[in-house]
Order: structure tokens, then C-alpha cells, then sequence
């Protein structure tokens, strides 16, 4: 099986419109959502079949027995991210800012306080003629790379015979997007011809590079400014990294997505060459030694 | 000397991941045999790199092989005075017989910590 | 009054509202929490700026009375310990400063000391103080910056706005915890739409009273519409897609400083929210 992971560094550049994209025109049958702070796919993914839902455990919190709760407050008064608040005679925790250090379990003296497994996020299973694995994450948990590893598992455990799983990444540099670079045969960066977004593409590349993930990087909205894609173009030649191509910024592209169709699924300027695009991916991809 | 090497589900190939690996597998040169253990520090969700250098210095290895380690799990054992090596081969048996033909070459590179949330 | 700037999805326009309604009032006070990606000083461009660093807290261990019993090393959630050599290291980046390893040491061996996880600037730009939090790469907790840059809000009745970090984290419910009133800025699009839910889930769960700012509109998206009417949730302001303003936006132009139709639409969207926000 091949696997491609498609990241973008900064948020907003179209790294969920493109995934979408390709997937139609690969007919892939396995494809994952690893952008779990905010998943996405799913909105322009139909006939999914039937749905399994699995509970992801974070770091523990804690949680205070009423009944052992002395009223003395220390807890509260230790609590150095201010997690503990007071609640008729005795105190709760807050879940979004408890951190589960386990002081207040330590410091108080009826042992009222223990840590507790926490509910974290879900991972959602999709099977059908198609296999896609997604999750989301509750509101204010930390996102480290453990859900995301736990998408990507989910989705090769179910999918076996695949020859493709395409990922959908998440933005960023962080824990998350080391997590889904693992084991992946290709990444395709897509970058924004901004500022930022060169400044981002230059990051993301070196963290592929650390992690000895081949890339390839195309351009979307290229037509926003033609210099910074010129520059992107002159710094994948000179830095021997391979270019797949540019996709021009397109309404229609977005009236698509709007009506919850992958943009493949119409005919425009951007669909056009996201499958130019997608055909030397795929080259490049059946390239690659496995 | 003790040899420790993480490794994937399937036991015998190198996992590309040092800190989650599910087990790790530890050589004794002495007794010549190899044990699996779990890796306690799978299941962590920040600082798996270190959790899992404090379990191969606890368990005694005087040498790593692996595919790549993070700075700060690599600090700890420098400290420890472990000594890293990379890998040659998909396969765990393979990179320890590399090892003793004194074809492995020693990890220099290691990548920054990404851990925890924002 | 302290107004919070929030969007679910990064590029919806968030420090462009956050920057453009602090230069729209006479005087005010902008505090830039988005302290990974800090970008609001790159439009106002503060000046007179002074910096001052935000530092947390560190444990350090005395070798002479460590007895390396592990305790610490044991107590610690978040692995930032290790016990080498007879005694604790500690990783600076992974510790979440707790202090339990200092409560549990027998021995008394753990002090803490202060490191420093990023700064806060100030400056003046115009009527606005400029407050910016940066974060340094790396670093676990964007909290401890947040938290500093809050303290800096005006108290007499002065307009503060606060420019959030994107998404519905732990930061972005520091970072709202004292507003009095939420603007949430929506990009009217499938994915901007899904994203927004989630943030007003977020400013609803703190029950703080908000209000939307639709960004880059072309056209209407109503599922957005539809939805900000089903929650009695009102639309201040809806902002047309302009590619002139973006370009301006992009080359770094507070665009009420430059354009007095922008500044009267500012203006109009500040009137609207001192009717919403409660006294």
C-alpha cells in the first residue's frame, strides 16, 4: 500500500480541498482526516457507509468525591492552573484547565482526590466500499501526536488490501503533523504564495527532511501573486525538490465545496490542474521505492 | 553488553518511531539471547522520548540502534553514556549483526522535541 | 469594556477585525494573544516598544541531599524527569511547572528557579497601546504569555480588544476568559462554517454574550446565516471579498487609517457593540 499525505504548514492554503480532489480522481478507497483540532474532509465525503465510533483517552484529570471532601480549600489554593473552583461545600475541577499534574490528589488530606481516565476525542470509522478514518477533539484537550497516530491505524487496520490511503494532515509543524508524516510514502506540501507562506513552506520542508519523508510541493491561488510563485518555483529548483505544479484561485472551486462536492467533481480552472497536479503525483509516487 | 533496538507490532522490523515504538527489543552479548519488552512509553501523550530513555537506561543498554531519536531523549543518554547507533536495515536481527561487523555508523542528527499541546 | 476576537479557522480575518476596530476608536488598548504567530504589530507598528520577558518556573536539584529515592521522577505526568547517573535531569520544554516534584522530595533537594518561556512587548501606535505576546519556539504552554499580556487590559471603561489565537483550545479560553463581549469572525464557507461552530460552542460554554462579523463574503452563504438565526446569535458586520483590501491587508495597511468608508464601517461595527455588550 502507498501512502500519501497531503500537509500545508499554514492554515487556509487548501490542503482539504486538494485531498478531496484527489481522492475522486484516484478512486482512492481508503483516505484519512488527521486534522483533528478541526476535521474537515468529512463535509465533502458522501456515502460513507456505516459508522463506528471509538472513545480516545488524553491524559488523565482529576475529580473530586463530594462525599470525602472536607471543605478546606487547599486544593484550590495549590492549584497552580487555577483548575479548582469551589461548588456549594465542596470543589470541582475544571476540565479544560486541569493539566493532571496530580498535585491536589497529593496535597489533600481526606483523599478526596484521584485521577481519572478523560474522555479526550473520538475516533470515527468509516466503512463502505470505501474505508475513511477521521476524529475530532474535544474542545481545549492537548493535541499531541497520539490521536493522529491512532486515525492512521485505525485506517490501516480496516483497509488492508488498499493500494492508496490518502491523508489529509493537519497545519502546523507540531507533534501532530510528525505523527501523520510516519511511515508515509510521500508528503505533498501545498503552499500560498505569501510571506507566511513561504516562511511556512521552508519550515514544513525541513521537518519532512528531518524525518526523511520525501516531498513534493505545488502552489494554490498561484494568481494571488505570481512574484511569490515565481519564488517558490526558483527555491524548489535550487533546493532539488520536486514541483508538481500551480492551481489558480477559482470561485467555482468554492461554490463546490459550499454545496459539499469535491471540486473534481466539476469542471474549472482549478479542477483542471489539481488533475495535472495529481498526475505527477501519482508519477512520483509509483517512483517511489517501497 | 546489553543492545536495545525499538520495534514494530510484528516484532522483528525496526520501528521508524524511537519514543512510541510498541516494544523494544534488549540483546544480552552475554547470554546471546534477546528479549522483547513493552515499551511503557507507547501510550504516553507528551514526552514519550524521554519515558522511553528512562526505560532503555533503567533496563541497562549500553547501546541503541535506531532510525532516528529526538535531542532531548538523545541528552539523556549521552548523559547515561549510552552510545547511539543508526540503523542499516528494515530488520532488527540484521542491524545487530551489522553491529558486531562494526558496519553501523554512530547517529549524529537528532531531531528537535515536539511535544505536548499548544 | 474588553472585547474578545476570535475565529475557529486560521485566515478568516480575525487581526485584521482585532487591529482595524482598535485604530477605529479614539483610544484603546490592543492586546495581541495569538502569542505563536503574534501579527498585529505588523500592521499598527508600535513604537517607544519596551520588552519584558514572562518567565515560569523551573525545578533544580541539590546532588548533595538527593538521596535518588525517584519519587519525583515517579510523581511526574508529563515524563519531563529522568533519573540518570544517580540523579534527576529535568527537560525545561516538557515540565508543566506544577511543582510536584517539589512536594513529594523527602529530602527537600527540589528549589525552583525561573526560566523564561517568552516575552511581552509595549508600544504606541496612534490612540493604541500595543500589547504583544510572543511565545518562544518550542515551548509547551502559550498560557503563561496569555495570562501576562491579559493583565495589561484598560479598566476605567476603555475600549480593550483582544485578538485571539485561532481554534477552540486551552489558549483561545485563556484568552476569552475576561472579555465581556465576543466577536466572532466567520468566513462564509463550508469549512469556515463547521470551524465556526465549534468557537461559538466555545464562547457559549463561558457564557459570554457574542455577535458575528462575516468576513470575505461573496455572495450569501446561508447555511452560516441560517444557523447565526436559529441561535438568536446577531450579524454586526458582513465585509465583502475585495481584492484591493486584501492586497492592502497583505502589504501590511490598517485600512481605517487609509480609507474613511473602512473607518466609518469600524466605527458603526464599535457603536453596534457597546448596544450588544451588558453594562
Amino acid at each position: 500500500m502507498k501512502k500519501l499525505l497531503i500537509l500545508s504548514g499554514k492554515g487556509g492554503t487548501g490542503k482539504t480541498t486538494t485531498a478531496a480532489a484527489f481522492i475522486r480522481f484516484a478512486g482512492a478507497r481508503a483516505f484519512a482526516d488527521c486534522d483533528v483540532d478541526a476535521p474537515n474532509l468529512h463535509l465533502v465525503e458522501d456515502n460513507l457507509g456505516k459508522l463506528e465510533r471509538f472513545y480516545y483517552l488524553g491524559s488523565q484529570k482529576a475529580a473530586v468525591d463530594p462525599e470525602k471532601c472536607g471543605n478546606c480549600g487547599v486544593c484550590q489554593m495549590t492549584c497552580r492552573f487555577d483548575a479548582i473552583r469551589t461548588n456549594g461545600e465542596t470543589r470541582s475541577i475544571n476540565e479544560f484547565a486541569c493539566e493532571g499534574c496530580g498535585v491536589c490528589v497529593t496535597v489533600c488530606l481526606q483523599g478526596a482526590i484521584s485521577l481519572r481516565d478523560d474522555v479526550a476525542g473520538e475516533v470515527r470509522l468509516y466503512q463502505g466500499e470505501r474505508t475513511f478514518a477521521t476524529a475530532e477533539l474535544k474542545m481545549g484537550r492537548g493535541n499531541s501526536g497520539k490521536l493522529v497516530s491512532e486515525v492512521k491505524s485505525t485506517l490501516l487496520k480496516n483497509a488492508p488490501a488498499a493500494d492508496l490511503a490518502i491523508i489529509d494532515g493537519s497545519p502546523g509543524i507540531g507533534c501532530p503533523v510528525i505523527a501523520s508524516m510516519s511511515g508515509v510514502d510521500l508528503v505533498l506540501i501545498v503552499a500560498e504564495p505569501s510571506v507566511s507562506g513561504i516562511s511556512d513552506l521552508e519550515r514544513i520542508l525541513k521537518t519532512a527532511a528531518v524525518f526523511r519523508t520525501k516531498a513534493v510541493v505545488c502552489v494554490n491561488k498561484w494568481d494571488t501573486s505570481p512574484e511569490k510563485t515565481a519564488a517558490i518555483e526558483r527555491f524548489c529548483s535550487e533546493s532539488q525538490i520536486p514541483y508538481a505544479g500551480r492551481i489558480p484561485y477559482d470561485a467555482e472551486a468554492s461554490s463546490a465545496i459550499n454545496a459539499g462536492k469535491s471540486v473534481a467533481d466539476i469542471d474549472c480552472a482549478a479542477s483542471r490542474a489539481l488533475r495535472e497536479v495529481f498526475d505527477r503525483v501519482m508519477g512520483l509516487l509509483k517512483g517511489v521505492a517501497v | 553488553m546489553k543492545i536495545a533496538i525499538p520495534i514494530d507490532e510484528n516484532k522483528e522490523t525496526v520501528c521508524v518511531s524511537f519514543g512510541r515504538a510498541p516494544y523494544f527489543l534488549i540483546h544480552d552479548t552475554e547470554t546471546k539471547t534477546s528479549k522483547i519488552k513493552m515499551n511503557p512509553a507507547a501510550e504516553a501523550e507528551g514526552g514519550a522520548g524521554l519515558k522511553a530513555a528512562q526505560f532503555v537506561v533503567d533496563v541497562g543498554a549500553d547501546e541503541l540502534i535506531t532510525v532516528r531519536c529526538g535531542q532531548n531523549a538523545a541528552d539523556v543518554f549521552k548523559a547515561a553514556g549510552v552510545k547511539i547507533y543508526k540503523t542499516l536495515s528494515t530488520y532488527a536481527d540484521e542491524n545487530l549483526k551489522a553491529l558486531f561487523e562494526g558496519k553501523l555508523d554512530e547517529l549524529t542528527s537528532f531531531h528537535p522535541g515536539f511535544h505536548g499541546k499548544s | 469594556m474588553t472585547v474578545a476576537v476570535l475565529s475557529g479557522k486560521g485566515g478568516t480575518g480575525k487581526t485584521f477585525v482585532s487591529v482595524n476596530l482598535s485604530a477605529a476608536a479614539k483610544d484603546a488598548v490592543y492586546l495581541d494573544c495569538d502569542v505563536e504567530e503574534p501579527n498585529g504589530r505588523l500592521f499598527l507598528k508600535p513604537e517607544q516598544v519596551t520588552s519584558s520577558p514572562v518567565a515560569v518556573l523551573l525545578p533544580a536539584f541539590d546532588g548533595k541531599k538527593c538521596t535518588g529515592c525517584r519519587k519525583c521522577v515517579e510523581f511526574c505526568r508529563f515524563n519531563a524527569l529522568v533519573f540518570v547517573k544517580n540523579k534527576p535531569m529535568v527537560f525545561p520544554e516538557v515540565c508543566h511547572f506544577c511543582g510536584g516534584c517539589m512536594r513529594v522530595c523527602p529530602e527537600h533537594a527540589v528549589m525552583e528557579t525561573l526560566r523564561a518561556v517568552g516575552a511581552v512587548e509595549e508600544g504606541v501606535s496612534g490612540g493604541v497601546r500595543v500589547v504583544t505576546g510572543i511565545l518562544n519556539t518550542g515551548e509547551v504552554s502559550a498560557v503563561p504569555v496569555i495570562k501576562t499580556v491579559l493583565k495589561k487590559s484598560v479598566r476605567d471603561g476603555g475600549l480593550t480588544v483582544v485578538d485571539c489565537p485561532p481554534g477552540s483550545g486551552c489558549s483561545v479560553m485563556e484568552s476569552v476568559s475576561r472579555a465581556d463581549y465576543c466577536l466572532l469572525v466567520a468566513e462564509p464557507t463550508a469549512f469556515g462554517f463547521h470551524n465556526f461552530k465549534m468557537v461559538h460552542r466555545l464562547v457559549r460554554l463561558l457564557h459570554k454574550p457574542c455577535g458575528v462579523v462575516i468576513n470575505k463574503a461573496s455572495g450569501e452563504y446561508s447555511p452560516l446565516e441560517q444557523f447565526c438565526v436559529d441561535i438568536n446569535t446577531p450579524i454586526l458586520l458582513r465585509i465583502p471579498y475585495s481584492a484591493e483590501l486584501a492586497k492592502r491587508t497583505a502589504a501590511g495597511e490598517v485600512a481605517v487609517r487609509r480609507d474613511a468608508a473602512m473607518a466609518e464601517i469600524f466605527r458603526g461595527l464599535l457603536n453596534e457593540i457597546r448596544k450588544e455588550a451588558p453594562r
